[in-house]
């Protein structure tokens, strides 16, 4: 008897372990502390692109005025 | 500005890639754990450059059938936004490895040397010093026909390079990157899920059309620098 649940003890930490096993940022989305991450993402994307817009209509202008 | 639904189009790729990347489930890898979503960002850098890289081989044809001094300016520029690409996909390789190809058991300097052997790297490493040589070799040469000439018929060597170099044998070796020698990396199920196809793919597009608006504001600005000289 002690045996057998030595054994299963044994397979259920097993499986309790694997199942830990694999770390991914669970409590960070629980915490919506992800979207802060998008949200500075997203401001440097759109920071390069505003750029690039800006870019895009000076160039326009250079090519109106030869 | 020059309106494009294209431009849009990339603007609107990238804002998906940044929101869905973060957010979509993806495989539980021990070994990535959620750096797997660099997928979105350090691999469409290298499917960028590739793509620049095809459409650089392109004009360079274009221009030695027509000799039309154009194509030789949009040779140019894509290969160099190339460039860049591949240097920013080196760049984010090395932060990524430094997180999950370290071996924690040996000292920093030893799990670099097993690192460094990796045959991606050094291919890529190849095909990069051949294009930046493709700059060196253009700029060398005052004979604005002949640079033209020249630097095509490089272009097309250079992009001939890149068959062995990333395409070949990085696939025939072993590899510390998935599907090394046993099938595509990134592309096969056995390294992203469908759900990860989802984001992925788009990032490409989004990706390689914002280079293509990076090159075409630079290929507009020469031709304005080149009538400016030529008046």
């Amino acid at each position: 008897m002690k045996k057998l649940i030595a054994i299963l003890t044994f397979i259920f930490l097993t499986f309790f372990t694997n199942a830990q096993e694999v770390k991914m940022a669970d409590a960070m989305k629980e915490n919506g502390k992800i979207y802060v991450v998008i949200a500075v993402m997203l401001t440097i994307l759109a920071g390069l692109i505003l750029y690039l817009i800006r870019l895009d209509r000076k160039i326009s202008r250079l090519e109106k005025n030869k | 500005m020059r309106k494009s639904w294209w431009k849009i189009l990339g603007v609107l790729l990238l804002v998906y890639t940044f929101i869905a990347g973060l957010l979509i489930e993806v495989p539980r890898n021990p070994q990535l754990e959620e750096t797997i979503r660099n997928l979105f960002f350090h691999v469409c850098m290298w499917f960028g450059m590739m793509i620049l890289f095809i459409v650089s081989f392109v004009r360079a044809i274009m221009y030695l059938r027509t000799s039309k001094p154009i194509h030789d300016i949009a040779s140019r520029q894509y290969a160099g936004v190339g460039i860049l690409f591949g240097l920013l996909g080196y760049l984010t390789g090395a932060i990524w490895m430094s997180y999950t190809w370290i071996d924690s058991n040996k000292s920093i300097f030893n799990s670099f040397d097993s690192i460094a052997r990796e045959p991606k790297l050094i291919g890529a490493a190849i095909a990069l010093l051949v294009y930046a040589a493709y700059l060196v070799l253009r700029d060398s040469i005052q004979d604005i026909d002949k640079r033209a000439r020249i630097s095509a018929v490089y272009n097309i060597f250079a992009f001939a390079m890149l068959f062995p170099s990333i395409w070949i044998i990085p696939r025939l070796l072993d590899s510390l990157h998935p599907g090394g020698s046993q099938g595509n990396p990134a592309l096969d199920p056995g390294s992203a899920s469908a759900n990860m196809r989802l984001v992925f793919y788009p990032a490409i597009a989004g990706w390689t059309l914002i280079g293509v608006w990076i090159a075409t504001l630079k290929i507009r600005m020469k031709i304005i620098h080149e009538q400016k000289l030529s008046q």
